[in-house]
């Protein structure tokens, strides 16, 4: 399959990894991938900053750039994002038709039927929950709100994390509630947010588990950001580095803690 | 005049009339201070936030038991979801034919414009009768027009009956939720309010919860039998019947509506069902979202008068308030879906951490910061309103939870939107979103703005973290570190491993 990764503007400036083992492991897997170089971002924080004519122009270029791609013989779109691909999903539409865009509001729906978040590719169109990794580590899984409640992955995440060889799963209390990131909510209701993250750290601490998991590097710098201020010594790694890891290469590095390990 | 023809000359009203948004003569849909600030003194209150979570813990649970047990709960939500949808396409014309129907049975309709306006016709009401004294159903609607702060300007003392209500009463505090007022307090500070404001209350009272619905029930006895006016509010009326019904669980509003002479319910005009068989859907959304009940104790339905039965003159007054306004927006209108069980704010991580007063408008939560600032319109940029819609991190819990499938976080979203096209002149956050929009349409842009995040790696040093960041920025730095910027940025990467771009 040819299938075009989308890196996310946060995964491709300040969080590479994710991007980057999405890329290697599509790649073992033995399908062709390819990086429309001109894509920046989804517009998501526009649109739930409340800017919706501001996201207009950057919805209506990612959907330009993706286009070109699947006219291009791309088969799929993928981004290691839940909320990235919400985004596409839910909004661009809204975006492009509160404008009274028709076009674009059906461009933008075209595209988005064939646009995925990871664990739905893998499991909805690729057909693998064994992507044969390995990750000799002690780990839970944090569903993060957009994975769960707007793409409704379900349990997939998890599917593909049992089959990982030497990987233990633990079971993380009220795994279901928000950790409280909510993009400018961290920053303009910092109190509320940091309250929700102090009830979130504290599950996954006494989770015991290693290594906390999350399908979206944004939710994870959340959580790490904050693990790494207590020095908890508990890893925040986002689950497509999980699924590229094989024995010859663990990606063990924490989100915020090990910048300096990241491999390159 | 008849009610017929009162009902054509309404009609007419109703269509020529332009909206406006709420009054609020007693402040109860705006608070003195925006969300953040109401919130900073929320989370400070250790009690507070254990009583909450420990309240709202369990409701969830009880909740999430009872809606499992049904294989139907999905289909229930959507005829939920369409018999309000339909209600509120056809809302003038239901009115009419509501209103006819009560007056036929012997009621009398009055038609309130706005908070100000309904407050007048109930004193108005109350003081013909020659009353001094009032029982009221537990009721948002009277709450948000400040009823009984007008009736004791009027000289009439108005008792809340409901016992979480009576608790706040007593307290001189306001409602938190919309189903438990008292939910941010525990039993021991209810037993220290009895103590303290019960006037012949037991002095050995304890804080068990029996001993406690003992007091207050000692407490209202007398006062339900010697009522002469009763006040409620209204869960749902059905139009084809002109029935009223109030739904409850300790029996105090069934006394209220049937013992005193009089009876006048203040209904806002989104109450309304088309018909008889709806309630069908509702009776079984509510108890099941609201107290994780499989139905309500006492469900009471009424209909103008009976002779010899119950109350003997009943007025029902007919609330806009703004509400007419949010009709007129096609995507907020959703707003008047809601049937107040409050099973959004039981899901709700904000609300579970600060409480309903943080949200300043007697409609907290979710629901509330949807609600409120489409009620009262957003007033320029330093509305205190307009905070209200993004104390949310847009978990889409409250979607989740909504027996109706009002859709609360892109109604959110929406509400964001109209808090920014408020701001008279630009913020700084309106010249950074301007000027990250242009570089998110411009590829080289994008790349030279990526280059300038290492800026950051200067910031964090050789220890690879960022632990201070100025103003806004610090109120994540305050808590969280960030990542130093990577050495290379995915696009490096890729350049460097597969070449091109
Ligand atoms: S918005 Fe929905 S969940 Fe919230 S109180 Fe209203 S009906 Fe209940």
């Amino acid at each position: 399959m040819r299938i075009a990764v989308v890196a996310t503007c946060l995964g491709d400036a300040l969080f590479p990894q994710a991007p980057i083992a999405t890329v290697e492991l599509l790649e073992r897997l033995g399908h062709e991938v390819v990086f429309p170089a001109d894509q920046t971002c989804c517009g998501q924080m526009h649109v739930n900053t409340g800017y919706l004519d501001a996201a207009l122009p950057v919805v209506r270029h990612h959907v330009e750039v993706f286009g070109q791609a699947f006219d291009a013989g791309v088969d799929a779109v993928v981004a290691p994002s839940g909320s990235c691909v919400g985004c596409v999903r839910h909004q661009h539409a809204m975006v492009a038709r509160r404008a009274g865009d028709e076009g674009l509001a059906r461009a933008a729906e075209q595209g988005a039927e064939r646009t995925y978040e990871l664990s739905e590719l893998l499991v909805d169109v690729l057909g693998v929950t064994d992507v044969g990794a390995y990750y000799p580590h002690r780990v839970t899984y944090h569903p993060t709100c957009h994975s769960l409640r707007m793409l409704r992955v379900g349990d997939k995440p998890l599917q593909l994390l049992r089959a990982v060889r030497g990987l233990e799963l633990v079971e993380l209390a009220d795994a279901e509630v928000c950790c409280g990131f909510g993009g400018t909510f961290a920053v303009k209701n910092a109190e509320t947010s940091t309250a929700m993250l102090a009830d979130k750290m504290a599950a996954v601490l006494s989770s015991k588990a290693e290594v906390c998991t999350a399908g979206d590097s944004s939710c994870l710098m959340h959580i790490g950001g904050g693990l790494s201020r207590l020095r908890s010594g508990v890893r925040t790694v986002h689950l497509a580095e999980i699924l590229a890891s094989t024995d010859r290469d663990d990606r063990s590095a924490d989100i915020v803690f090990d910048r300096a390990e990241v491999r390159p | 005049m008849t009610g017929h023809g009162r009902a054509a000359e309404r009609s007419r009203t109703i269509e020529l009339g332009m909206p406006t948004p709420a009054s609020d003569p007693h402040r109860h849909l705006r608070g003195t201070e925006g969300f953040p600030a109401a919130a900073h003194r929320a989370l400070a209150d250790t009690q507070l936030r254990r009583n909450l979570g420990h309240a709202t813990r369990t409701i969830r649970a009880k909740r999430a038991g009872v809606v499992a047990e049904l294989d139907d709960w999905e289909e229930l939500r959507r005829a939920g979801e369409a018999i309000k949808a339909d209600t509120m396409a056809r809302l003038p014309e239901l009115l009419v034919q509501f209103e006819e129907r009560v007056t036929a049975r012997g009621g009398v309709v009055h038609w309130a414009r706005d908070a100000e306006e309904a407050n007048r016709i109930v004193v108005d009401l109350v003081r013909g009768t020659g009353a001094d004294e009032v029982v009221k159903v537990k009721s948002m609607a009277t709450q948000e027009t400040g009823l009984n702060e007008a009736l004791e300007a009027a000289g009439v003392a108005a008792l809340e009956t409901d016992l979480a209500e009576l608790i706040v009463q007593l307290s001189h505090d306001r409602p938190s939720h919309f189903l438990v007022p008292a939910i941010h307090r525990n039993r021991a500070e209810i037993r220290e309010i009895f103590l303290r404001e019960m006037p012949d209350v037991d002095p050995d009272l304890t804080d068990e919860p029996r001993r406690l619905a003992m007091a207050a029930r000692a407490h209202l006895r007398k006062r339900f039998l010697a009522a002469k006016v009763g006040i409620s509010g209204v869960n749902f009326a059905v139009a084809d019947t002109g029935t009223l019904s109030v739904v409850e669980s300790e029996g105090n509003g069934r006394m209220c509506l049937t013992l005193p002479d009089t009876l006048i319910t203040v209904m806002g005009v989104e109450k309304l069902v088309p018909t008889w068989s709806d309630l069908e859907v509702f009776l079984q959304l509510l108890p099941r979202s609201s107290t994780g009940e499989r139905m309500n104790p006492y469900t009471s339905t009424w209909a103008g008068v009976t002779p010899g039965d119950g109350p003997q003159a009943f007025h029902l007054v007919l609330l806009d308030n703004g509400r007419s306004n949010v009709l007129a927006d096609a995507q907020g209108r959703q707003a008047l879906h809601c049937i107040r069980c409050s099973a959004c704010l039981n899901v709700c991580p904000v609300y579970e951490r600060t409480g309903g007063h943080a949200y300043g408008s007697i409609y907290p939560g979710p629901i509330g910061a949807v609600l409120s600032p489409q009620l009262t319109g957003i007033d320029g940029p330093h509305d205190v309103n307009a905070t209200l819609p993004f104390a949310s991190s847009l978990c889409g819990a409250c979607f989740d939870a909504c027996p109706v499938r009002i859709d609360i976080p892109s109604m959110l979203v929406q509400q964001r939107a109209a808090a920014v096209d408020a701001h008279t002149r630009r913020t700084g956050q309106d010249v950074a979103m301007a000027a990250a929009a242009i570089a998110m349409t411009t590829p080289g842009r994008f790349k030279l703005a990526e280059r300038a995040l290492g800026v950051g790696r200067v910031l964090a040093g050789r220890k690879g973290r960022i632990s201070t960041l100025p103003w806004p920025l610090s109120g994540w730095s305050n808590a969280r570190d960030l990542p130093a910027p990577p050495a290379e940025t995915f696009r490096q990467w890729w350049a460097r491993t597969h070449g091109g771009t």
